[in-house]
Parts: structure tokens; sequence; C-alpha cells
């Protein structure tokens, strides 16, 4: 059996005096589609964040692709990540975000092209070309040359899941990438993710409050209540006969809310 | 009367003077303002310290003050400016200690999704303030450092104290030499004012260049 190519290992995370994450331990294997639930306030984000290295850990190991994301090797002991080791380890991980993140004083095509070619010195010929190929797929061929702001939110999210994936990361994050969508625009984002997920063999790890489609997308659902897994299992298993008592009343007010399931 | 003319041309060399110390002063205090701005917000502690110490000294004290430390006490440690590159150094340290704030402030006013999403493509610290950030926080500097320009502009005029013959001290000698005074203060009145008017000129049209992407339009 393959190795796991996320592996958190009793991780804690404290903002201050709050701790959010007490102990958290789980894997992903490679190429696994996992789905993130939980009522707000569980740590769904925290989990990613920490993931992208744009928030540290308080406690614990977490290993990306065989190696140590937050600590390293010198001299014999173990000691914390510095920015080099955290630079490198990052080439393996994308994230896409609630509110796209897009760079507003470039164009679409330069959004996606302009960490290709600085951090892995494509030429920029090179990169344009895959650029195009990555907008075609995501049905934004005509807007290349667009600034984000004329941009639909549908768009901008479809820009910014290109520009993720122009890095080819092995794993993608997707943090409520629809949530901040209009209700019309989130089904052209959905559609353009489901693709990703049927036809490469990324790993990805996708937080969401649309039950409907994390049951669509994923291999595996994680629920989370205040930092703790309280139940995982196939999307089948999760969504038709929770076992735990917590999960079913977070679907039953889910459901409740209006959103699919 | 009569002389008149070459009264009014002694004014006008003393405004090459100040024009000359306006254009070199405000590209010192640039340099400056982005150094002292940018170390400021370094990750390396005592890189910040020594950024903060430059801003609060210079604008602690007045240029009057440091003006003369510059040209009349620098000698005793060894070095010696000419009148012009001391006042330069004294305008472009003063103006660069005000401007510093303004970098730092347009810095960290661009929002922290921006910070995000370069981590999320892994550009290096550089890569992220050369293509991402200043790109966003120059807009926001411009209208501000504009004013700084005038006001150092205006500060020229102190340079006489040290016997540099910039227009305020042709104006003065004119003024000795004719008795009239309205004449020579009411021309580089005149003169002063189409020089800031130039520089704001010049930074609106900076200012319509860095935001045009911004608008949505394409540069
Ligand atoms: N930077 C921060 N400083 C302080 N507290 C924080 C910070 N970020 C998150 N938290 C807290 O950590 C807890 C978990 O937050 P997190 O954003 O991970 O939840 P979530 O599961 O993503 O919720 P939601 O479904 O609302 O997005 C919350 O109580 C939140 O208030
Ligand atoms: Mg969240």
């Amino acid at each position: 059996m393959a190795e796991p190519i996320i592996r958190f290992d009793n991780i804690r995370k404290s903002f201050g005096t709050l701790t959010v994450l007490d102990g958290l331990s789980f894997d992903v294997m490679p190429g696994e589609k996992l789905a993130l639930i939980g009522p707000s306030g569980s740590g769904k984000t925290t989990i990613l964040r920490i993931l992208m290295t744009l928030e540290n850990i308080s406690g614990g190991h977490i290993e990306v692709c065989g190696e140590q994301l937050y600590h390293m090797q010198k001299a014999g002991r173990e000691v914390p990540a510095d920015e080099a080791h955290l630079h490198k380890m990052r080439r393996h991980i994308g994230m896409v975000f609630q509110h796209f993140n897009l760079f507003p004083h470039k164009c679409v095509l330069d959004n996606i092209t302009l960490a290709p070619i600085l951090t892995k010195g494509e030429p920029r010929a090179e990169a344009e070309k895959r650029g195009m190929a990555l907008l075609d797929m995501v049905g934004l061929a005509d807007k290349a040359r667009a600034m984000p702001s004329q941009l639909s939110g549908g768009q901008k999210q479809r820009v910014a899941i290109a520009r993720a994936l122009a890095l080819q990361p092995r794993i993608m994050l997707f943090d409520e990438v629809t949530s901040a969508l209009d209700p019309e625009l989130v089904e052209e984002v959905l559609a353009v993710m489901k693709r990703l997920a049927d036809e490469t063999d990324m790993t990805m790890l996708l937080v969401t409050h649309e039950m409907g489609f994390a049951h669509e997308f994923a291999d595996r659902v994680l629920f989370f209540d205040r930092g703790h897994i309280i139940e995982q299992g196939p999307p089948d298993r999760i969504f038709t006969s929770p076992t735990h008592e917590r999960t079913q009343t977070f679907l039953r007010k889910i459901i409740a809310a209006g959103h699919r399931v | 009367m009569g002389d008149w003319s070459g009264y009014i041309g002694l004014i006008l060399q003393g405004a090459l003077v100040t024009a000359k110390l306006t254009v070199m002063g405000t590209a010192l205090a640039l340099v400056m303002a982005f150094t002292a701005g940018l170390a400021r917000l370094a990750p390396f502690a005592p890189l910040r310290w020594l950024a903060r110490a430059y801003v609060e000294f210079f604008r602690g004290t007045s240029i009057f003050v440091q003006l003369f430390w510059v040209y009349f006490v620098l000698p005793f440690a060894g070095v010696s400016l000419s009148p012009l590159q001391a006042g330069v150094m004294a305008l472009g340290l003063n103006v660069g200690a005000y401007g510093a704030e303004v970098v730092r402030g347009a810095v960290l006013s661009v929002p922290r999704d921006q910070y995000e999403a370069c981590i999320a493509v892994n550009l290096s610290r550089f890569q992220r303030m050369r293509h991402v950030i200043l790109p966003q926080a120059l807009p926001l500097m411009l209208p501000t450092f504009c004013n700084n320009a005038i006001e150092l502009l205006k500060g020229t005029a102190v340079v006489s104290l040290i016997s540099l013959s910039d227009m305020t001290f042709q104006a003065q000698v004119v003024r000795a030499q004719t008795g009239s005074t309205l004449i020579p203060f009411a021309t580089i009145l005149v003169l002063y004012f189409a020089m800031s008017l130039l520089i704001a000129g010049g930074m609106r049209w900076l200012e319509r260049r860095v935001t045009r992407g911004l608008d949505g339009v394409r540069p």
C-alpha cells in the first residue's frame, strides 16, 4: 500500500488562549478527494491554512510528500523549518480561496503565468501557452487579457483555480470556494472542480457547505466538530446513514437551511 | 531701473540652484523613503530598529538644525561637503524620513489576502514585494509623495543659511542692492508657484500611469 501524501500527527493549534485543534491526527492518501465538513468554527479553514503554511502550528508534526512540513533536520537534530524549507515544501501545495485573491493589477493571463515564470523559471512563451490551455479548460480563453475587476465572481474563481493549477501542485486545497458567489454562478465553478476531481490524480481537500457537491466530489468525508474528527467515511454512508448524533444534527440543520444533500 | 534684466538674471540663476536642490533632494528622499520604509517592515529586527531611529531622528529635529550639522559639524568628522551637497543631503534625509512612513503605511494597507495569495503561489519575499505588493502600494503613496516633494521645494530656502545662492538668497541680494522688496519677492513667488505646479502636474501624470491597470483597463 502506498504511503500517505499528507499526515497530521497530533496537531495542536491555538490562537492566544483559544485552542482550535487539540491532538488532531489523520492521513490522506495520494489522489484522494477529501471533503471536510462541519459547523462554523470547527477548524476546517485552519486545517487548510496550516497546510498552506499561512498559519503556524502550536504542536505536533505534519508530513507532506514524505517530508516534514514544519520541521527539518539540522546537524542530526530536529529544528523548526526555516523560510527556505517552507518555500521548498510549498511547491507541493496549491490553494484556492473563498475570496479569490487574484492580483488586481495583473490581467487574467498574467495572474496565471506570474508564479510559473518567477518560481520555476519557465520561459514566458511556454508559461503563456500553458496558461491559455488552463484558461481554455476553465472556459475563459476569451478573457486572457481582461483585468480581474472586469470579471464576475464565478469567472474570478475559475481564474484562481487556473492560477493554482499552473504550478502543478500534487495537493490542492479548496476553502469554501463558492460561498462568496451569487447562487447562479456556483454551478460553473463546481463543474470545473468536478472535472478536475474526475480527470486528475491530484490529492484534493475541499472545505464546503455544499453537501450535494461534497457527495459527488469526495472519496471520503470528514465531519469535524470543535477541532475533532467526529465521524468519517465514504460520502454515501456519511450523508445517508451517519452514525454519530452530532453529524445527524448538523446535516439536518444544513437541509433545513435549504442546502441540497 | 534699467538694470532689472540683470537682477532678474540673478534670480533665475538662483531658480536653477533651487531646481537642482529640489530634483536631487527628491531623488535622495525617494531612495531613503523606500530603503527605510521597507527596512521598517523587514523580518530582521536590527534593521527595523535602525530604520525606526532614522525616521524618528529626522522627523523629530528641524531641517534647520540638520543642515547646520551636515555643513558645519560633519567636517570635524572628516566629511566636507559643498554647500549644494550639504543642502541635498539635509533635505533628502529629512523628507525621506517622512516618505519612509508613507511607504510603510501604503505597503501595510495592501490587504492580507494579497500576501496569502503570494504564499499560496510560492513567491519569495522579494518577488512578493516587487511584483504584487509594491505595484498596488505605489498608487497610494503618490499623492503624499507629491505633498512631500512640494514641501521639499519650499524647504530649499533654508540652504541660503549656508550661503548657497538659491532663489530666496538671490532675491535678498537683489533687494539689498535695489532697495525694492516687491519686485524680487513677487518674482520668486511666481517662480516657486510655477515649480510646485510642475511637480503636481508630473505627479498626476505618474498617478494616471500607475493606476491605469487597476481601473480595469490593461496597461
Ligand atoms: N487568526 C485568528 N485569530 C484568532 N482566532 C482565530 C483565527 N483564525 C481562526 N480563529 C478561530 O478558530 C476557530 C476555527 O476557525 P476556522 O476558520 O478554522 O473554522 P471553520 O471550520 O473554517 O469555520 P467556517 O465554517 O465558519 O468557515 C474559530 O473559533 C475562529 O474564531
Ligand atoms: Mg472556514
